[in-house]
């Protein structure tokens, strides 16, 4: 075999068990690509030494017959996951230095079923960001560019590192984390496959919080079957989490059977945005037509209250942050700024969190304050959670209707360029298909579907029942095959 | 809504965020463009819809009232800044 980072997690595990290859010299050589790959700037806290013992350990599991489908694996871990004795910094100068003394419950899975972690991936600070450009170590660089055009484009947000690492093939696969679209639209952005499941399918223990009723994490892979596979490894209950739903975890890979006849796909008209590029318009149409030939039926839904899902959430989102981010007091771990003579202990917390988080998290934890502030908490707080509830009630009439999946478009727009100088509210319209889904709970994945007229990776998002990721993954792994997307950035880092 | 910088600074003093009094203005305006962007959640009759608390309808469960956890005194103070004596070291609070 010549180039063993350009497999797939199924592919890798099946060639491990034949005994075509071991775990070790797949790991050799992703440790190599990742050397050669600085440009990138996804991989930003390096293990090799972890990575080659897990490997060792793998080929000795697999060896013995007794390998579960991730062992072997090797794997991008999104610096928002604790991850012990490694620095786990959500890219924010406030965690500088922070080595956790414990493992967060994905990663534990993920270790428990033989995954290879190769290091830390770059994010936006606190997972709050469109571009990854607000993170502590710098901006993550997509790897695709636009035709001839040099400019370096982002990768998207908040999951930028997993999403460049996964689609530069320096992993096999990356955890990412979804609390507004943070999986979905930086795999969208870079042609790659992203889900964030139900909220409660996954444990947020040990994942960095940032709005808690709202944040997911899932996998980030080359492909559906690969999301599947990895995906079952990171769901179950678990006590630790007390939001962690106990549920049995289907065998996800198993359900890609590309048999949808009779599925209804929903098709909802307030996703129809002015000013859409006409490319995505297309792109949306070419998926309903795929999902059509595949023999599913097409059916025109209304989800009235999609207009005020962000706003909704640029109210919830801070509110959650600014209590979750109170906890960075320059007292128990992370930074704390230098102190002149009279200081007192206020002086410490205001200067230690005015050093410590960049402008965007300031920002959030600010707006957060005010719409909790007494005086303010009904008429910005207590009225989101009820248009939150509305939110939600639309998906849920449109599922006792017998809508199965929903068909949307995963951005307004392909890759932009890093350095693009948005306001934040621009910015924030980066999530405007996205955020519905977390604000209901529900699973959403995204999957690539076509380039745009530079040759830039475009992605469809598919959204499933509440707890139905198996049904859902088949809706897109059949998406996947129509679309036959295996377009591929030319390596120039 | 529009906020004024003495908003914005009892906000920052609130987040407990050291902001300085140069860069009040921008931060004020920038609050009043985001919370412009919000009320659009005015024009939502939310009426009789009570607010979500949990996105997915659940119990939580219920455990043994006993001790499961503890005693990681070294771990709990290793990734202090200043921790003295088996305790986190802060400024003086109290005279």
């Amino acid at each position: 075999m010549t180039d063993l980072s350009k497999l797939t997690i199924a592919g890798a595990r099946d060639a491990m068990r034949k005994g075509d290859m071991s775990s070790a010299e797949l790991t050799g050589a992703f440790l190599k690509e990742i050397e050669g790959a600085g440009a990138l700037n996804a991989f930003v806290h390096h293990t090799p030494e972890i990575a080659q013992n897990q490997a060792k350990a793998a080929d000795a599991r697999i060896k013995a017959g007794d390998a579960p489908a991730m062992c072997g694996i090797p794997l991008g871990i999104k610096d928002l996951f604790c991850t012990k004795g490694v620095p786990s910094q959500a890219a924010s100068g406030i965690l500088e230095g922070f080595k956790p003394e414990y493992e967060s419950t994905v990663t534990t899975q993920l270790f428990d079923a033989g995954a290879v972690m190769l290091g830390k991936l770059n994010m936006d600070e606190f997972a709050m960001g469109s571009s990854n450009e607000t993170s502590a170590y710098g901006n993550a660089v997509n790897p695709w560019k636009a035709g001839n055009d040099g400019a370096d484009l982002t990768p998207g947000g908040s999951s930028g590192g997993s999403a460049a690492a996964v689609s530069a093939d320096l992993c096999l696969g990356a955890t990412g984390t979804d609390t507004g679209g943070s999986i979905r639209q930086p795999a969208a952005f870079t042609g790659i496959t992203g889900i964030k499941p139900t909220y409660g399918r996954v444990s947020r223990w040990g994942v960095v919080a940032f709005a808690s009723s709202l944040d997911q994490a899932g996998p980030m892979t080359k492909d559906v079957r690969d999301s599947a596979i990895m995906l079952e490894a990171m769901c179950g209950h678990d006590p630790k989490d007390s939001t962690s739903a106990d549920l049995a975890v289907p065998n996800f890979e198993a359900m890609l059977t590309g048999d949808i006849k009779g599925k209804v796909i929903g098709i909802p008209k307030e996703y129809t945005m002015d000013g859409m590029p006409a490319e995505i318009e297309k792109l949306w149409a070419d998926g309903k037509d795929m999902l059509k030939d595949a023999g599913a039926e097409i059916r025109d839904i209304t989800l009235p209250h999609t207009k005020y899902a962000l706003p909704a959430y640029y109210v919830i989102a801070p509110a959650e942050a600014s209590s979750n981010l109170a906890r960075y007091d320059g007292v128990r771990f992370g930074h704390r700024a230098k102190l002149d003579a009279g200081d007192g202990i206020t002086e410490m917390y205001e200067k230690t969190r005015a050093e410590g988080f960049g402008p965007e998290v300031q920002r959030r934890v600010m707006v957060g304050t005010y719409v909790l502030s007494a005086g303010f908490y009904d008429a910005y707080y207590n009225r989101a959670r009820k248009v939150r509830a509305l939110i939600k009630q639309d998906f849920e009439t449109v599922f006792a209707d017998g809508i199965d999946a929903i068909l949307t478009p995963a951005t307004p727009s392909a890759a932009f360029e890093l350095g693009a100088n948005f306001d934040p509210i621009q910015m924030y319209l980066n999530d405007v298909f996205t955020v519905t889904v977390n604000l209901a709970g529900l699973p959403g994945i995204a999957v690539p579907a076509g380039v745009d007229a530079k040759g830039l990776p475009l992605g469809l998002q598919l959204i499933g029942r509440p707890w139905e990721e198996g049904d859902l993954l088949n809706v897109a792994y059949t998406l996947e095959r129509a679309a036959g997307f295996v377009a591929k950035p030319d390596k120039w880092w | 809504m529009s906020i004024d910088t003495e908003t914005a600074r009892r906000v920052a003093k609130l987040a407990r965020i050291k902001v300085e009094d140069d860069a009040l203005p921008a931060l004020a305006s920038e609050f009043s463009a985001i919370l412009g962007f919000i009320e659009q959640l005015n024009e939502v009759d939310v009426d009789g819809v009570e607010p979500m608390t949990s996105v997915t309808p659940q119990r939580l469960k219920r455990r043994e009232d006993v001790v499961t956890d503890g005693d990681q005194q070294v771990k709990v103070l290793a990734n202090a800044p200043d921790a003295r004596e088996g305790f986190f070291a802060v400024p003086k609070v109290v005279e």
